[in-house]
């Protein structure tokens, strides 16, 4: 197990340290300079020259690179170039109201979506469950920006029930809760479908398994069969995807924070892009990075603990 | 692939209802972008001011926008952006991650290591952030747009390429070739690719909605393609910012978009129900 989990943390190491090298060969490799880019076509050699000095571009390239590597080691991000607040002040900020929308939306999501798979499994093979099927690759292939747009369209602007921007008032905890709601739907939609497959999937699987037959020929009633024999087993699967799940939610609550004008990372970002915030956006991408590699790693050591066959197959 | 295989797969990919609708929903988006600009009843990026903000009528079926451009136009034509974008990232990903995946699997096996590294690196990007870096390191644009997404696809088709490649080498035909001298080249080129190009078909037309949704995204955003060119997330733009006064505007322009990914998920799904049940199930965006 231990060897296990030291090879697993080293790739994951070497996988981050890859990404960020990429990403510095990607600027010296791309014609342009950063600096004129931020600053437009009328800008002066002077400013030009201090803003290459603040992204710290003026050093040479491995310089820059050891700097990067050797200050985020420490926690040290790099400052913000307009407001020269520190990258990682900003970033923890912002994280947590990110992270609480992304929890809640796969939160939603889970519940509707085992709904759904149990349901199908239920009606397995009848007309319901094939309309479950179809609503399941309808709901993952609707973008979920669109969602976010038409939700704020008809229960902020028209009927009113909810706020339509902003993520309510620090310390009111009412006022943030009615915040994050449509957000939170808007983002989970995907993931309603998605897990109501895979846990239809895995049921079906489960459903053929010795356990099952014996409570079948006791008797049991199917629904019971389904939530209280099956589901256990096959929900293991999907609880694993999640870890997955939160890393890529938490990358495409950008559009969805964007949309819905709510402070977090995506909105953090997005304005770092706008104005050239070269630094704001190496440190935020470099964060996302760490922490989705940190749960998937997470997330396989816990299952490589469950499983034993995990680990055998990866030191074959 | 003959023609009769051919003709069997469009059979049963048109007696599954979902398949079917997604092949016309596909088709109808196909003609939009095609023939624009003989679909569309007026210019897509030609002012009138004193035209703006006109809700849908016999004149403008759509209405017009904060400009007084046409909708329909602009959403038609949108289409084409969207489908150019789609199919030449796509297609250059799809290649490139075929000729990377074949060498992985197929040459020395620390080549293999490194690729195989390099992939995994590039998969743990996560798409929407690493686009939005690449956007502040070189602008936007369409051709930032392309890029970003051949960098991030390559992994997933190279993935997929390799593992066939690796199945197959070991296999008799193959043996058989190379015991006859056949060099790595014409074992590669002659008889795995057509072997594996089949399922790629498949994972790029999965693909194909995704790089729609995500142009859309970028362009709402206004880190994707320029404006004035049409692009359904520009268009979705300057719907939101007048949200209000013209709720048509976002109601019309979302309805493509949800439209043209439903039709092409459908469509892949029923793709690979008919030719390979074992591929991945797509995640959702």
């Amino acid at each position: 197990m231990l060897r296990y989990a030291v090879k697993r943390i080293g790739l994951a190491v070497v996988i981050l340290f890859t990404v960020m090298l990429a990403m510095y060969a990607m600027v010296f490799l791309v014609p342009g300079d950063p600096a004129s880019l931020a600053l437009g076509p009328r800008a002066t050699p002077e400013l030009k020259a201090l803003l290459r000095e603040r992204m710290g571009l003026d050093q040479p390239v491995l310089s820059q690179i050891w700097h990067f590597f050797a200050s985020a080691a420490t926690g040290d991000l790099g400052y913000d170039v307009w407001s020269k607040r520190p990258v990682l002040d900003q970033i923890l900020e912002f994280f947590p109201n990110t992270l609480i929308l992304g929890a809640l939306a796969l939160g939603w999501a889970l519940v509707a979506g085992v709904a759904l798979g149990c349901l199908a499994v239920v009606w397995r093979g009848r007309m319901i469950d094939r309309l479950l099927g179809v609503l399941s690759v309808s709901l993952i292939s609707v973008p979920a920006f669109v969602v976010a747009i038409y939700a704020l369209l008809v229960f902020a602007v028209w009927l009113r029930w909810l706020p339509a921007i902003g993520a309510g008032t620090p310390g009111d905890l009412v006022s943030q809760a009615k915040a994050v709601i449509l957000p939170a739907f808007a983002l989970g939609v995907g993931w309603v479908g998605y897990i109501a497959r895979l846990v239809r999937a895995s049921m079906l699987e489960v459903m053929g398994e010795n356990h099952i037959r014996t409570a079948r020929a006791f008797g049991l009633p199917e629904s019971r069969i389904v939530l209280r024999y099956a589901l256990r087993i096959a929900i293991i699967p999907t609880i694993a995807i999640l870890a997955v799940g939160l890393g890529s939610v938490l990358s495409s609550a950008v559009f969805v924070e964007t949309v819905f004008g709510r402070p977090g990372i995506g909105t953090l970002i997005t304005g770092a892009v706008q104005k050239r915030n070269y630094p704001v956006v190496m440190g935020t991408v470099l964060f996302m990075t760490a922490f989705y590699l940190f749960i998937v790693t997470a997330a396989d050591l816990l299952i490589a603990r469950l499983d034993p066959r995990v680990r055998d197959v990866f030191r074959g | 692939m003959s023609s009769g295989a051919d003709r069997s797969l469009l059979r049963s990919l048109v007696s599954d209802p979902m398949g079917a609708l997604g092949l016309v929903l596909v088709l109808l988006f196909l003609a939009m972008a095609l023939f624009a600009p003989w679909l569309a009843p007026a210019d897509p990026v030609k002012l009138d001011v004193t035209q703006k903000f006109q809700p849908p009528s016999l004149t403008h079926w759509a209405g017009t926008d904060q400009l007084g451009r046409d909708l329909l136009s602009r959403i038609i034509y949108g289409a084409r952006t969207a489908v150019s974008i789609a199919v030449t990232s796509v297609g250059l990903a799809g290649l490139i991650g075929l000729l990377l995946g074949m060498i992985a699997g197929y040459g020395p096996r620390w080549l293999d290591a490194i690729l195989v590294l390099l992939f995994d690196s590039l998969s743990s990007l996560p798409m929407i952030l690493f686009a939005l870096a690449v956007i502040t390191v070189i602008g936007p644009g369409t051709s930032t747009l392309i890029l970003v997404v051949v960098i991030v696809s390559i992994p997933g088709y190279a993935r997929l390429i390799r593992a066939q490649t690796l199945g197959l080498s070991g296999a008799d035909f193959i043996q058989a070739e190379r015991a006859m001298g056949a060099g790595p080249v014409r074992v590669l080129l002659r008889h795995l690719l057509p072997n594996v190009v089949g399922p790629l078909v498949i994972l790029l037309s999965m693909d194909i909605p995704v790089v729609i949704m995500l142009e859309a995204g970028l362009s709402y955003l206004n880190l994707g393609v320029r404006p004035p060119t049409p692009s359904w997330g520009n268009i979705l733009y300057d719907g939101y910012t007048s949200l209000r006064s013209a709720p048509y505007m976002v109601l019309i322009a979302g309805l493509p978009l949800v439209l043209s990914t439903l039709g092409f998920t459908f469509l892949g799904e029923g793709l690979r129900d008919a030719l390979d049940p074992k591929l991945r199930h797509g995640v959702p965006r």
